[in-house]
Protein backbone atom coordinates (compact mmCIF):
# COMPACT_ATOMS: atom_id res chain seq x y z
CA UNK A 1 0.00 0.00 0.00
CA UNK A 2 1.11 3.51 -0.78
CA UNK A 3 1.03 5.81 2.22
CA UNK A 4 1.45 9.90 3.24
CA UNK A 5 3.44 10.61 6.26
CA UNK A 6 1.93 13.15 8.17
CA UNK A 7 4.26 15.24 10.63
CA UNK A 8 3.68 17.95 12.74
CA UNK A 9 6.44 19.30 15.20
CA UNK A 10 6.41 20.92 18.93
CA UNK A 11 9.85 22.93 19.46
CA UNK A 12 10.76 23.96 22.80
CA UNK A 13 12.73 27.04 22.77
CA UNK A 14 14.51 28.62 25.87
CA UNK A 15 14.44 31.73 25.61
CA UNK A 16 17.40 33.81 26.20
CA UNK A 17 16.71 35.46 29.30
CA UNK A 18 19.28 36.32 32.25
CA UNK A 19 16.47 35.77 34.99
CA UNK A 20 13.43 32.90 34.96
CA UNK A 21 10.07 33.73 33.69
CA UNK A 22 8.23 33.97 37.21
CA UNK A 23 11.22 34.70 39.54
CA UNK A 24 14.37 36.45 39.95
CA UNK A 25 16.94 33.32 39.96
CA UNK A 26 19.15 33.04 37.38
CA UNK A 27 18.74 30.89 34.47
CA UNK A 28 22.67 30.50 33.49
CA UNK A 29 23.72 26.75 32.19
CA UNK A 30 25.82 24.44 34.55
CA UNK A 31 25.58 25.78 37.48
CA UNK A 32 26.36 23.83 40.81
CA UNK A 33 22.63 22.38 41.17
CA UNK A 34 20.17 23.65 42.54
CA UNK A 35 21.88 27.13 43.52
CA UNK A 36 19.61 28.97 41.12
CA UNK A 37 16.57 27.50 42.42
CA UNK A 38 14.85 30.07 44.25
CA UNK A 39 11.05 29.36 46.48
CA UNK A 40 9.00 30.72 43.43
CA UNK A 41 11.09 27.96 41.60
CA UNK A 42 10.61 25.93 44.51
CA UNK A 43 7.40 26.08 44.82
CA UNK A 44 7.33 27.42 48.54
CA UNK A 45 3.86 28.42 50.15
CA UNK A 46 2.90 31.72 49.99
CA UNK A 47 5.23 33.14 46.56
CA UNK A 48 3.62 34.54 43.60
CA UNK A 49 5.05 34.08 40.22
CA UNK A 50 5.62 37.76 38.72
CA UNK A 51 6.06 37.54 34.49
CA UNK A 52 9.46 38.53 32.70
CA UNK A 53 8.93 41.52 30.28
CA UNK A 54 11.60 40.39 28.20
CA UNK A 55 10.31 36.81 27.71
CA UNK A 56 7.08 38.22 26.64
CA UNK A 57 9.00 40.39 24.10
CA UNK A 58 11.41 37.78 22.45
CA UNK A 59 7.86 36.15 22.10
CA UNK A 60 6.43 38.98 20.42
CA UNK A 61 9.51 39.07 18.30
CA UNK A 62 9.05 35.74 17.11
CA UNK A 63 5.19 36.32 16.56
CA UNK A 64 6.70 39.27 14.14
CA UNK A 65 9.05 36.74 11.96
CA UNK A 66 6.58 34.19 11.98
CA UNK A 67 3.63 36.74 10.24
CA UNK A 68 1.58 35.42 12.91
CA UNK A 69 -1.39 37.05 14.79
CA UNK A 70 -0.06 37.98 17.53
CA UNK A 71 -3.33 38.22 20.54
CA UNK A 72 -3.51 41.41 22.53
CA UNK A 73 -5.15 39.95 25.62
CA UNK A 74 -3.60 36.38 25.84
CA UNK A 75 -3.44 34.04 29.58
CA UNK A 76 -1.64 31.56 31.54
CA UNK A 77 -2.82 28.48 32.82
CA UNK A 78 -2.12 25.42 35.11
CA UNK A 79 -1.19 21.74 33.52
CA UNK A 80 -1.48 19.43 36.34
CA UNK A 81 0.57 16.39 36.46
CA UNK A 82 2.72 14.79 39.16
CA UNK A 83 6.82 14.09 38.75
CA UNK A 84 8.97 15.15 41.40
CA UNK A 85 11.41 17.84 38.78
CA UNK A 86 7.91 19.78 38.63
CA UNK A 87 7.88 21.16 42.11
CA UNK A 88 4.48 22.96 42.40
CA UNK A 89 2.33 19.66 40.77
CA UNK A 90 1.43 21.96 37.66
CA UNK A 91 3.57 23.44 35.09
CA UNK A 92 2.19 27.24 34.37
CA UNK A 93 1.42 27.28 30.43
CA UNK A 94 -0.83 29.18 28.21
CA UNK A 95 -3.48 26.88 26.98
CA UNK A 96 -7.02 28.91 25.47
CA UNK A 97 -5.24 31.82 24.59
CA UNK A 98 -1.74 31.88 23.35
CA UNK A 99 0.31 35.16 23.33
CA UNK A 100 0.81 34.35 19.23
CA UNK A 101 -1.12 32.71 17.49
CA UNK A 102 -1.74 31.23 13.54
CA UNK A 103 1.69 32.00 11.31
CA UNK A 104 3.67 30.46 8.59
CA UNK A 105 7.25 29.33 8.04
CA UNK A 106 8.62 29.15 4.61
CA UNK A 107 11.64 26.36 4.47
CA UNK A 108 13.79 25.64 1.44
CA UNK A 109 13.69 21.80 0.85
CA UNK A 110 16.55 20.06 -1.09
CA UNK A 111 15.31 20.32 -4.30
CA UNK A 112 14.95 24.22 -4.23
CA UNK A 113 11.53 24.71 -4.01
CA UNK A 114 9.89 26.63 -1.34
CA UNK A 115 7.29 25.04 1.37
CA UNK A 116 5.66 26.85 3.68
CA UNK A 117 5.11 25.19 6.90
CA UNK A 118 1.91 26.77 9.45
CA UNK A 119 2.51 27.82 12.98
CA UNK A 120 -0.66 26.93 15.04
CA UNK A 121 0.76 29.17 17.93
CA UNK A 122 3.60 29.55 20.04
CA UNK A 123 2.90 29.72 23.80
CA UNK A 124 5.00 31.30 26.68
CA UNK A 125 5.57 28.73 29.81
CA UNK A 126 8.17 27.23 32.04
CA UNK A 127 10.26 24.33 31.88
CA UNK A 128 10.96 21.53 34.51
CA UNK A 129 13.66 20.66 36.59
CA UNK A 130 16.05 17.87 35.42
CA UNK A 131 15.83 14.50 37.11
CA UNK A 132 18.80 12.53 37.48
CA UNK A 133 18.79 8.82 37.91
CA UNK A 134 22.44 7.85 37.40
CA UNK A 135 23.72 9.99 40.32
CA UNK A 136 22.84 8.35 43.55
CA UNK A 137 22.20 4.77 43.51
CA UNK A 138 18.42 3.26 43.74
CA UNK A 139 17.47 7.07 44.27
CA UNK A 140 16.45 9.96 41.79
CA UNK A 141 18.38 13.05 42.00
CA UNK A 142 16.29 16.92 41.45
CA UNK A 143 18.27 19.78 40.34
CA UNK A 144 15.71 22.57 39.89
CA UNK A 145 18.23 25.41 38.50
CA UNK A 146 16.14 24.90 35.03
CA UNK A 147 12.67 25.16 36.71
CA UNK A 148 11.09 28.03 35.43
CA UNK A 149 13.17 29.15 32.95
CA UNK A 150 10.77 30.53 30.03
CA UNK A 151 10.73 28.49 26.90
CA UNK A 152 8.32 29.43 24.13
CA UNK A 153 7.00 26.68 22.67
CA UNK A 154 6.05 26.78 18.82
CA UNK A 155 3.88 24.37 17.61
CA UNK A 156 3.43 23.49 13.89
CA UNK A 157 0.41 22.99 11.81
CA UNK A 158 0.30 18.69 10.60
CA UNK A 159 1.96 19.99 7.33
CA UNK A 160 5.44 18.31 6.96
CA UNK A 161 5.92 14.77 4.88
CA UNK A 162 9.16 13.41 5.58
CA UNK A 163 11.59 13.22 7.67
CA UNK A 164 13.61 15.68 5.13
CA UNK A 165 11.03 18.33 5.01
CA UNK A 166 11.06 18.23 9.06
CA UNK A 167 14.81 18.70 9.37
CA UNK A 168 14.51 21.13 6.78
CA UNK A 169 12.09 23.08 8.98
CA UNK A 170 13.89 22.40 12.09
CA UNK A 171 16.50 24.05 10.51
CA UNK A 172 15.22 27.39 9.24
CA UNK A 173 13.24 27.48 12.59
CA UNK A 174 16.70 27.31 14.50
CA UNK A 175 18.57 29.57 12.45
CA UNK A 176 14.89 32.27 12.77
CA UNK A 177 15.42 31.74 16.74
CA UNK A 178 18.82 32.32 16.87
CA UNK A 179 18.84 35.82 14.41
CA UNK A 180 16.47 36.68 16.50
CA UNK A 181 18.79 36.37 19.79
CA UNK A 182 15.64 34.71 21.49
CA UNK A 183 18.04 31.33 21.88
CA UNK A 184 20.79 29.99 21.65
CA UNK A 185 19.92 27.04 20.09
CA UNK A 186 22.28 24.61 22.42
CA UNK A 187 21.14 21.32 21.21
CA UNK A 188 22.90 19.58 23.08
CA UNK A 189 22.24 21.68 26.29
CA UNK A 190 18.40 21.31 25.88
CA UNK A 191 18.18 25.01 24.74
CA UNK A 192 16.58 24.22 21.34
CA UNK A 193 14.27 20.35 22.03
CA UNK A 194 12.06 19.16 19.34
CA UNK A 195 8.93 16.64 19.99
CA UNK A 196 7.84 15.19 16.62
CA UNK A 197 3.75 13.57 16.09
CA UNK A 198 4.11 10.92 13.48
CA UNK A 199 1.07 9.22 11.57
CA UNK A 200 0.98 7.80 8.51
CA UNK A 201 -2.56 7.25 6.28
CA UNK A 202 -3.20 5.90 3.05
CA UNK A 203 -2.77 7.87 -0.16
CA UNK A 204 -5.77 9.71 -0.93
CA UNK A 205 -7.21 9.28 2.36
CA UNK A 206 -8.83 12.49 3.93
CA UNK A 207 -8.69 11.71 7.78
CA UNK A 208 -5.63 11.26 9.42
CA UNK A 209 -4.43 8.41 11.30
CA UNK A 210 -3.40 7.93 15.03
CA UNK A 211 -0.55 9.73 15.89
CA UNK A 212 2.89 8.75 17.98
CA UNK A 213 4.51 11.58 19.44
CA UNK A 214 8.11 11.23 19.60
CA UNK A 215 10.48 12.78 22.20
CA UNK A 216 13.98 12.55 23.54
CA UNK A 217 15.87 13.87 20.06
CA UNK A 218 18.22 16.20 20.54
CA UNK A 219 20.07 16.94 16.94
CA UNK A 220 18.91 17.13 13.51
CA UNK A 221 20.65 13.72 12.40
CA UNK A 222 18.64 11.71 15.41
CA UNK A 223 15.28 13.56 14.51
CA UNK A 224 15.79 12.73 10.72
CA UNK A 225 16.48 8.96 12.16
CA UNK A 226 14.06 8.80 14.38
CA UNK A 227 11.04 10.03 11.95
CA UNK A 228 11.88 7.41 9.46
CA UNK A 229 12.21 4.51 12.19
CA UNK A 230 8.95 5.72 13.81
CA UNK A 231 7.41 5.75 9.88
CA UNK A 232 8.77 2.20 9.34
CA UNK A 233 8.04 0.99 12.15
CA UNK A 234 3.63 2.51 11.95
CA UNK A 235 3.95 0.73 8.21
CA UNK A 236 4.84 -2.44 9.98
CA UNK A 237 2.22 -2.73 12.35
CA UNK A 238 -0.86 -1.72 10.04
CA UNK A 239 0.56 -3.40 7.02
CA UNK A 240 0.32 -6.64 9.32
CA UNK A 241 -3.27 -5.87 10.77
CA UNK A 242 -1.77 -4.36 13.65
CA UNK A 243 -3.32 -0.75 15.00
CA UNK A 244 -1.22 2.49 16.04
CA UNK A 245 -1.67 3.24 19.38
CA UNK A 246 -1.58 7.25 20.67
CA UNK A 247 1.29 6.99 22.47
CA UNK A 248 4.62 8.82 23.68
CA UNK A 249 7.92 7.21 22.40
CA UNK A 250 11.21 7.73 23.13
CA UNK A 251 14.05 7.68 20.62
CA UNK A 252 17.10 5.84 21.75
CA UNK A 253 20.08 7.10 19.61
CA UNK A 254 22.54 3.89 20.47
CA UNK A 255 19.71 1.00 18.89
CA UNK A 256 18.14 3.54 16.40
CA UNK A 257 14.61 2.40 17.21
CA UNK A 258 11.54 4.39 19.31
CA UNK A 259 9.97 2.83 22.36
CA UNK A 260 6.48 3.07 23.94
CA UNK A 261 7.02 5.95 26.99
CA UNK A 262 3.46 5.75 28.32
CA UNK A 263 0.64 6.18 26.42
CA UNK A 264 -0.31 9.93 26.41
CA UNK A 265 -2.82 11.11 29.02
CA UNK A 266 -5.60 12.16 27.22
CA UNK A 267 -5.75 16.33 27.06
CA UNK A 268 -8.29 16.91 29.85
CA UNK A 269 -6.18 14.64 32.42
CA UNK A 270 -4.19 17.68 32.86
CA UNK A 271 -7.20 19.53 33.67
CA UNK A 272 -6.52 22.93 32.61
CA UNK A 273 -7.24 26.17 34.48
CA UNK A 274 -6.96 29.44 34.38
CA UNK A 275 -4.08 30.57 36.76
CA UNK A 276 -5.48 32.41 39.70
CA UNK A 277 -1.98 33.95 40.90
CA UNK A 278 -1.51 35.42 37.42
CA UNK A 279 -3.66 38.30 35.44
CA UNK A 280 -4.23 38.41 31.85
CA UNK A 281 -1.46 39.19 29.96
CA UNK A 282 -2.30 42.64 27.45
CA UNK A 283 0.06 43.46 25.12
CA UNK A 284 -0.19 47.35 24.04
CA UNK A 285 0.44 48.83 21.32
CA UNK A 286 3.69 50.58 22.05
CA UNK A 287 5.00 47.10 23.10
CA UNK A 288 3.93 45.95 19.65
CA UNK A 289 6.10 48.77 17.86
CA UNK A 290 9.01 48.47 20.06
CA UNK A 291 8.93 44.50 19.27
CA UNK A 292 8.63 45.64 15.77
CA UNK A 293 11.46 48.01 16.01
CA UNK A 294 14.17 45.68 17.76
CA UNK A 295 13.89 43.36 14.86
CA UNK A 296 17.24 42.45 13.06
CA UNK A 297 17.75 41.39 9.97
CA UNK A 298 15.83 37.93 9.37
CA UNK A 299 18.04 34.86 7.74
CA UNK A 300 15.68 34.98 4.67
CA UNK A 301 16.13 39.00 4.29
CA UNK A 302 19.95 38.16 4.65
CA UNK A 303 20.03 35.60 2.05
CA UNK A 304 18.39 37.51 -0.60
CA UNK A 305 20.87 40.55 0.18
CA UNK A 306 23.71 38.87 -0.06
CA UNK A 307 22.73 37.46 -3.21
CA UNK A 308 21.78 41.14 -4.79
CA UNK A 309 25.03 42.99 -2.53
CA UNK A 310 27.54 40.53 -3.34
CA UNK A 311 26.57 38.56 -6.98
CA UNK A 312 26.83 35.32 -5.14
CA UNK A 313 24.98 32.22 -5.78
CA UNK A 314 21.55 31.37 -3.70
CA UNK A 315 23.40 28.36 -2.50
CA UNK A 316 26.32 30.28 -1.20
CA UNK A 317 24.32 32.90 0.12
CA UNK A 318 22.21 30.02 1.72
CA UNK A 319 25.08 28.68 3.43
CA UNK A 320 26.39 31.77 4.35
CA UNK A 321 23.54 32.86 6.00
CA UNK A 322 23.07 29.61 8.00
CA UNK A 323 23.86 31.06 11.44
CA UNK A 324 24.25 34.38 12.13
CA UNK A 325 28.37 34.50 13.46
CA UNK A 326 29.13 33.23 10.04
CA UNK A 327 27.08 35.56 8.27
CA UNK A 328 29.02 38.28 9.81
CA UNK A 329 32.13 36.98 9.93
CA UNK A 330 31.63 36.77 6.15
CA UNK A 331 30.53 40.44 5.80
CA UNK A 332 33.68 41.39 8.51
CA UNK A 333 36.12 39.80 5.90
CA UNK A 334 34.65 41.60 2.41
CA UNK A 335 34.84 44.73 4.36
CA UNK A 336 38.20 44.32 5.69
CA UNK A 337 39.93 42.44 2.68
CA UNK A 338 38.23 44.81 -0.03
CA UNK A 339 38.65 41.83 -2.21
CA UNK A 340 35.87 40.23 -4.42
CA UNK A 341 32.84 39.05 -2.26
CA UNK A 342 33.22 35.39 -4.74
CA UNK A 343 36.78 34.85 -3.50
CA UNK A 344 36.00 35.01 0.84
CA UNK A 345 32.92 33.38 0.16
CA UNK A 346 35.21 30.42 -0.91
CA UNK A 347 37.60 30.63 1.57
CA UNK A 348 34.90 30.82 4.68
CA UNK A 349 32.75 28.32 3.34
CA UNK A 350 35.88 25.82 1.93
CA UNK A 351 39.40 25.89 3.91
CA UNK A 352 37.96 27.82 6.91
CA UNK A 353 34.84 25.68 7.67
CA UNK A 354 36.97 23.02 6.40
CA UNK A 355 39.40 23.52 9.47
CA UNK A 356 36.88 24.68 11.62
CA UNK A 357 34.32 21.21 11.35
CA UNK A 358 38.03 18.92 11.65
CA UNK A 359 38.14 21.09 15.13
CA UNK A 360 34.42 20.97 16.08
CA UNK A 361 34.68 24.80 16.67
CA UNK A 362 32.36 27.57 16.04
CA UNK A 363 32.28 30.40 14.31
CA UNK A 364 32.44 32.40 17.01
CA UNK A 365 35.41 30.21 18.52
CA UNK A 366 37.27 30.25 15.54
CA UNK A 367 41.29 30.96 15.72
CA UNK A 368 41.44 32.44 12.85
CA UNK A 369 40.01 36.21 13.12
CA UNK A 370 38.23 38.22 10.29
CA UNK A 371 40.68 40.38 10.56
CA UNK A 372 43.25 37.62 10.17
CA UNK A 373 41.65 36.04 7.04
CA UNK A 374 41.18 39.20 5.69
CA UNK A 375 44.81 40.11 5.64
CA UNK A 376 45.65 36.92 4.13
CA UNK A 377 42.56 37.43 1.08
CA UNK A 378 44.12 40.73 0.62
CA UNK A 379 47.17 39.61 -0.59
CA UNK A 380 45.45 37.10 -2.97
CA UNK A 381 43.42 39.59 -4.50
CA UNK A 382 46.34 42.06 -5.27
CA UNK A 383 48.12 38.89 -6.35
CA UNK A 384 50.94 39.55 -4.01
CA UNK A 385 50.51 35.33 -3.31
CA UNK A 386 48.76 32.66 -6.00
CA UNK A 387 45.67 30.65 -4.23
CA UNK A 388 48.03 28.00 -4.21
CA UNK A 389 50.34 29.78 -2.03
CA UNK A 390 47.70 30.91 0.02
CA UNK A 391 46.58 27.63 1.12
CA UNK A 392 50.03 26.99 2.28
CA UNK A 393 49.88 30.42 4.22
CA UNK A 394 46.73 29.51 5.98
CA UNK A 395 47.81 26.60 7.29
CA UNK A 396 50.39 28.11 8.74
CA UNK A 397 47.98 30.47 9.99
CA UNK A 398 46.43 27.61 11.86
CA UNK A 399 49.43 26.94 13.60
CA UNK A 400 50.15 30.31 15.04
CA UNK A 401 48.83 34.13 15.35
CA UNK A 402 50.75 35.45 12.57
CA UNK A 403 49.33 37.62 10.39
CA UNK A 404 49.31 36.56 6.50
CA UNK A 405 52.09 39.14 5.89
CA UNK A 406 54.16 38.00 8.94
CA UNK A 407 53.95 34.21 7.35
CA UNK A 408 54.34 35.69 3.72
CA UNK A 409 57.69 37.70 4.48
CA UNK A 410 58.88 35.15 6.65
CA UNK A 411 58.94 31.95 4.10
CA UNK A 412 59.64 34.58 1.16
CA UNK A 413 56.20 33.14 -0.16
CA UNK A 414 55.74 36.40 -2.64
CA UNK A 415 54.53 35.92 -6.10
CA UNK A 416 56.79 36.55 -9.12
CA UNK A 417 55.13 39.93 -10.87
CA UNK A 418 57.57 41.00 -13.04
CA UNK A 419 56.39 39.49 -16.46
CA UNK A 420 60.03 40.57 -18.14
CA UNK A 421 61.32 38.34 -15.44
CA UNK A 422 58.24 35.62 -16.15
CA UNK A 423 59.12 35.77 -19.89
CA UNK A 424 62.58 35.33 -19.26
CA UNK A 425 62.04 32.04 -17.63
CA UNK A 426 59.83 30.62 -20.01
CA UNK A 427 62.27 31.26 -23.20
CA UNK A 428 64.76 29.40 -20.67
CA UNK A 429 62.56 26.39 -20.51
CA UNK A 430 61.55 26.55 -23.84
CA UNK A 431 65.29 26.16 -25.07
CA UNK A 432 66.22 23.78 -22.50
CA UNK A 433 63.32 21.52 -23.58
CA UNK A 434 63.19 21.95 -27.56
CA UNK A 435 62.11 18.21 -28.13
CA UNK A 436 58.61 19.15 -26.09
CA UNK A 437 58.90 22.33 -28.01
CA UNK A 438 58.44 20.69 -31.00
CA UNK A 439 56.24 18.15 -29.87
CA UNK A 440 53.84 20.81 -28.73
CA UNK A 441 53.97 23.14 -31.90
CA UNK A 442 53.17 19.90 -33.89
CA UNK A 443 49.96 19.27 -32.17
CA UNK A 444 50.54 17.72 -28.76
CA UNK A 445 48.47 20.20 -26.50
CA UNK A 446 48.89 17.93 -22.88
CA UNK A 447 52.78 19.10 -23.31
CA UNK A 448 50.97 22.78 -21.89
CA UNK A 449 51.34 21.84 -18.41
CA UNK A 450 54.91 20.21 -18.90
CA UNK A 451 55.42 23.32 -19.62
CA UNK A 452 53.56 25.36 -16.72
CA UNK A 453 55.37 22.75 -14.00
CA UNK A 454 58.70 23.30 -15.59
CA UNK A 455 57.93 27.02 -14.98
CA UNK A 456 56.91 26.70 -11.55
CA UNK A 457 59.74 24.20 -10.82
CA UNK A 458 61.97 26.92 -11.65
CA UNK A 459 60.61 29.82 -9.94
CA UNK A 460 59.93 27.82 -7.24
CA UNK A 461 55.92 28.26 -7.36
CA UNK A 462 55.95 31.90 -7.20
CA UNK A 463 55.09 32.13 -10.80
CA UNK A 464 51.78 34.09 -10.92
CA UNK A 465 49.40 31.27 -12.21
CA UNK A 466 47.29 33.25 -14.43
CA UNK A 467 49.77 35.18 -15.73
CA UNK A 468 52.21 32.29 -16.66
CA UNK A 469 49.30 30.63 -18.57
CA UNK A 470 48.82 34.03 -20.69
CA UNK A 471 52.56 34.48 -21.23
CA UNK A 472 53.11 30.59 -21.76
CA UNK A 473 50.53 30.81 -24.06
CA UNK A 474 51.12 33.60 -26.40
CA UNK A 475 55.76 32.28 -26.13
CA UNK A 476 54.18 28.48 -27.18
CA UNK A 477 52.00 29.85 -30.17
CA UNK A 478 55.02 32.61 -31.72
CA UNK A 479 57.69 30.86 -33.42
CA UNK A 480 60.45 33.19 -32.11
CA UNK B 1 -23.42 15.69 36.16
CA UNK B 2 -21.56 12.88 37.75
CA UNK B 3 -18.23 12.68 39.40
CA UNK B 4 -16.03 9.85 38.91
CA UNK B 5 -14.60 10.01 42.57
CA UNK B 6 -11.96 7.17 41.90
CA UNK B 7 -10.91 9.12 38.85
CA UNK B 8 -10.17 12.14 40.66
CA UNK B 9 -8.86 10.66 43.38
CA UNK B 10 -6.47 8.91 41.20
CA UNK B 11 -5.27 12.77 39.30
CA UNK B 12 -4.63 14.19 42.35
CA UNK B 13 -2.65 11.20 43.75
CA UNK B 14 -5.17 10.82 47.03
CA UNK B 15 -5.64 7.68 48.47
CA UNK B 16 -8.98 6.99 49.72
CA UNK B 17 -11.01 3.86 50.74
CA UNK B 18 -14.03 2.96 49.94
CA UNK B 19 -15.80 4.10 53.09
CA UNK B 20 -13.83 7.70 52.29
CA UNK B 21 -15.33 7.84 49.27
CA UNK B 22 -18.95 7.22 50.36
CA UNK B 23 -18.36 9.62 52.62
CA UNK B 24 -17.53 12.71 50.34
CA UNK B 25 -19.95 11.33 47.30
CA UNK B 26 -22.99 13.60 48.57
CA UNK B 27 -20.76 16.32 49.05
CA UNK B 28 -19.39 16.72 46.16
CA UNK B 29 -22.45 15.55 44.23
CA UNK B 30 -24.63 18.86 46.04
CA UNK B 31 -21.67 20.62 44.36
CA UNK B 32 -22.02 18.98 41.02
CA UNK B 33 -25.74 20.56 41.49
CA UNK B 34 -24.85 23.66 41.77
CA UNK B 35 -23.06 23.40 38.68
CA UNK B 36 -25.62 21.63 36.44
CA UNK B 37 -27.17 25.17 37.45
CA UNK B 38 -24.65 27.03 36.24
CA UNK B 39 -24.26 25.15 32.62
CA UNK B 40 -27.90 25.95 32.21
CA UNK B 41 -26.99 29.76 31.25
CA UNK B 42 -26.60 30.05 28.17
CA UNK B 43 -22.96 31.37 27.47
CA UNK B 44 -22.68 31.54 23.18
CA UNK B 45 -21.47 35.10 23.16
CA UNK B 46 -19.23 35.30 26.67
CA UNK B 47 -15.35 35.56 26.62
CA UNK B 48 -14.38 32.66 29.04
CA UNK B 49 -13.14 34.74 32.44
CA UNK B 50 -9.28 34.35 33.24
CA UNK B 51 -9.62 37.05 36.25
CA UNK B 52 -12.34 38.66 37.66
CA UNK B 53 -10.52 41.47 38.10
CA UNK B 54 -10.25 44.38 35.60
CA UNK B 55 -6.52 44.80 35.75
CA UNK B 56 -3.77 43.00 33.48
CA UNK B 57 -0.28 41.52 34.39
CA UNK B 58 2.55 43.38 35.80
CA UNK B 59 5.62 42.43 34.40
CA UNK B 60 9.17 42.29 35.83
CA UNK B 61 12.11 43.28 34.35
CA UNK B 62 14.16 40.70 33.75
CA UNK B 63 17.31 41.18 36.08
CA UNK B 64 18.21 38.55 38.54
CA UNK B 65 17.99 39.40 42.38
CA UNK B 66 17.69 35.94 43.83
CA UNK B 67 21.23 34.81 44.92
CA UNK B 68 22.22 30.81 45.98
CA UNK B 69 20.25 29.68 49.11
CA UNK B 70 20.36 25.94 48.35
CA UNK B 71 22.25 24.85 51.65
CA UNK B 72 19.72 27.11 53.83
CA UNK B 73 16.47 25.47 51.42
CA UNK B 74 17.51 22.04 51.62
CA UNK B 75 17.75 22.32 55.66
CA UNK B 76 13.98 21.53 54.94
CA UNK B 77 14.23 18.44 52.10
CA UNK B 78 13.93 14.79 53.73
CA UNK B 79 17.20 13.67 51.55
CA UNK B 80 19.95 15.60 49.69
CA UNK B 81 23.36 14.29 47.91
CA UNK B 82 25.69 16.46 45.88
CA UNK B 83 23.55 19.15 46.03
CA UNK B 84 20.57 17.34 44.71
CA UNK B 85 17.22 16.81 46.49
CA UNK B 86 16.33 13.15 46.64
CA UNK B 87 13.50 11.15 46.06
CA UNK B 88 12.48 7.49 45.40
CA UNK B 89 13.89 6.49 42.00
CA UNK B 90 11.60 7.09 39.24
CA UNK B 91 11.92 5.94 35.77
CA UNK B 92 9.91 5.85 32.62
Amino acid sequence: MQWEVIIGLEVHTQLLTKSKIFSGASTAYGATPNSQACLVDLAFPGVLPVLNKTAVEMALKFGLAVHAEINPYSTFERKQYFYPDLPKGYQISQYQTPIVGKGYLDIELDNGQTKRVGITRAHLEEDAGKSLHDAIPHMSGIDLNRAGTPLLEIVSEPDLRSAEEAVAYLKTLHALVTYLGICDGNMQEGSFRCDANVSIRPVGQKEFGTRAEIKNVNSFRYVEKAINYEIERQKEVLESGGIIVQETRLYDASTNTTRSMRSKEAANDYRYFPDPDLLTLYVSESMMAAASQSMPELPWEKAARFQSDYQLSAYDAKVLTAERGLADYFETVVKLSQAAPKLVANWVMGDLAAFLNKNNLSIEASPISGERLAGLIARIQDNTISGKMAKTVFEAMCESNDTADHIIEARGLKQMTDSSALEKVIEEVMTANPQQLNDYRAGKDKLFAFFVGQVMKATKGQANPQQLNELLLAKLKSNN
Amino acid sequence: MSFDIPKVAYLARIAMSEEEIAAVKPKLENVMAMIDDLVKIDTTNVAPLASPLEQYQTLREDVVTETDQHVTYQKLAPKVAADLYLVPQVIE
